[in-house]
């Protein structure tokens, strides 16, 4: 729960303006970006991701740093991928 | 991988340590990381064995699935078992312990008790099953807050009527206030918090240089990024200075996220008090959900026990918790207490100072022993 995990993002959603696909360790995922609506996210950067809620915008290097970091994290990364993988985040009830 | 390779260089860290030893010189000083993330790191990696014996590194109360109290489970597993409840948690809380067992095993019992990644995916269920009343089981400091604020607003907004919160989140000022003011404890300093930060800023910590006259470097999780605080703090020390610094600046802004402070506002309220595993009540602490949002509120529907239950008398997480005793000093540690089969929060979570230290600390200190160090 508390583990950030670095995406980038493909695309914003045209459904809902709070909903991007993002790419989290080669994998497609739909993530709310409405917490960093000031940042006016586009394809191509990178955030951190926490509960299916993107929480800050970092640079590349930062997430190659993080990505590294969980890596060695072995089975909690897993676990945390694979509870990633479970979620359906659709723009139904997508924030 | 250049970047990467940058924040775990040998020669980077030798030359930290190096100047940690020499700063510290001959005196002793203790640091507490607030932050579960950070106790990891320093595990992982083997720091406080590369560190000089004159600088020790204490764990805080900064996980929370580590400082839910026991009745408070309780409450939660009295709630799941209600007839036609569906009840959604974190991964992470399925295990703590409760006083008549855990979360998984009200569901082996018949609990429709369900694992999420998100509370949008615990909203998501509701839409899909109006006919039963969906509770998300919200745990979580400033860092996952936010996310369930944004989920109830959404929830509020689509009119979902079966949808619940059983609120639980916490506030990282208020325990290291508790920590502060313990006779229990000397500090000389604090890493502050990296995740929580990037929500909360750097401002709330004023108190600790201001108050207390503590110094407070906020730090982020690689190796490097954990000497180099140490260092910070020991400059500071050195030069006479008191001061919030930030060695995260890569991630946490000093004013935070004002977007997630402002819906954290918009939905909860401080509680006058919560109890924290080992800490006791702690006034303002914890969040609740604000009386506009009365509808979702799991308290607002349901009997809860309430019940204050003690920790088992052999467990010491509270000691742990407040930093007054490391892991392996614990009487059940790595006996009756394992990941396996936890008896305590700390052995839960994988940022608990006790499963972080089962799990690689005890290696690396076995290994220094050994070297003699």
């Amino acid at each position: 729960m508390c583990l950030g995990i670095p995406g980038q993002v493909m695309e914003l959603l045209e459904v809902h303006e709070h909903l991007a696909r993002i790419d989290v360790s080669g994998v497609g995922r739909v993530v709310n970006i409405g917490l960093l609506e000031d940042e006016h996210l586009a394809p191509g950067d990178w955030v951190l991701i926490h509960v299916g809620f993107a929480m800050s915008k970092i640079d590349e290097d930062e997430a190659r740093r993080a990505l590294e970091g969980l890596q060695l994290l072995g089975r909690e990364l897993d676990d945390e991928l694979q509870a990633l993988a479970t979620s359906r985040i659709t723009a139904e009830e997508g924030g | 991988m250049r970047y990467v390779d940058e924040y775990r260089d040998p020669a980077a860290a030798r030359a930290l340590i190096a100047r940690i030893t020499e700063a510290a010189g001959g005196d002793h000083f203790k640091f507490m990381e607030v932050c579960g993330g950070h106790t990891h790191t320093i595990y992982r990696h083997g720091i406080e064995h590369v560190l000089p014996d004159t600088v020790e590194l204490v764990h805080g109360p900064g996980c929370p699935v580590c400082v839910i109290p026991m009745g408070r489970v309780d409450d939660a597993i009295a709630v799941a078992q209600t007839d036609g409840v569906i009840f959604t948690s974190f991964g992470d809380m399925m295990r703590v312990p409760g006083s008549n067992g855990n979360l998984l095993e009200a569901k082996a019992r018949g609990a429709d008790v369900r694992f999420v990644y998100s509370p949008l995916d615990a909203l998501r269920i509701a839409v899909e099953t109006p006919d039963r009343d969906v509770v998300f089981f919200a745990v979580g400091f400033e860092t996952t807050a936010p996310s369930t604020a944004l989920t109830l607003l959404r929830a509020r907004e689509l009119g979902v009527e079966n949808f619940r919160v059983f609120c639980n989140h916490v506030t990282i000022v208020p325990p290291i206030k508790a920590i502060l003011e313990s006779p229990d404890l000397r500090l000389d300093g604090f890493l502050g918090p990296g995740h929580v930060s990037t929500v909360v800023g750097n401002r709330p910590y004023r108190f600790v240089t201001e108050q207390y006259g503590k110094p407070l470097v906020t730090t982020g999780f690689e190796p490097l990024d954990v000497l180099q605080a140490i260092d910070m703090l020991l400059a500071q020390i050195r030069d006479g200075r008191c001061e919030i610094e930030n060695q995260y600046a890569r991630v946490v802004r000093d004013e935070g996220n004002p977007r997630a402070l402002e819906v954290l506002a918009e939905v909860f309220e401080l509680r006058p008090h919560f109890e924290w595993r080992g800490l006791g009540f702690i006034s303002q602490s914890a969040l609740k959900l604000r009386p506009e949002f009365a509808a979702f509120d799991v308290e607002e529907h349901y009997r809860i026990p309430g019940v204050r239950v003690a920790d088992p008398k052999a467990c010491q997480c509270g000691e742990v918790l407040k930093g007054v005793i490391k892991p392996w000093e614990c009487k059940v540690f790595g006996t009756a207490c394992t990941p396996e089969t936890p008896i305590g929060t700390c052995m839960v979570s994988s940022e608990g100072a006790c499963a972080a230290y089962y799990n690689f600390g005890r290696l690396h200190r076995e290994v220094a022993v050994t070297l003699g160090r």
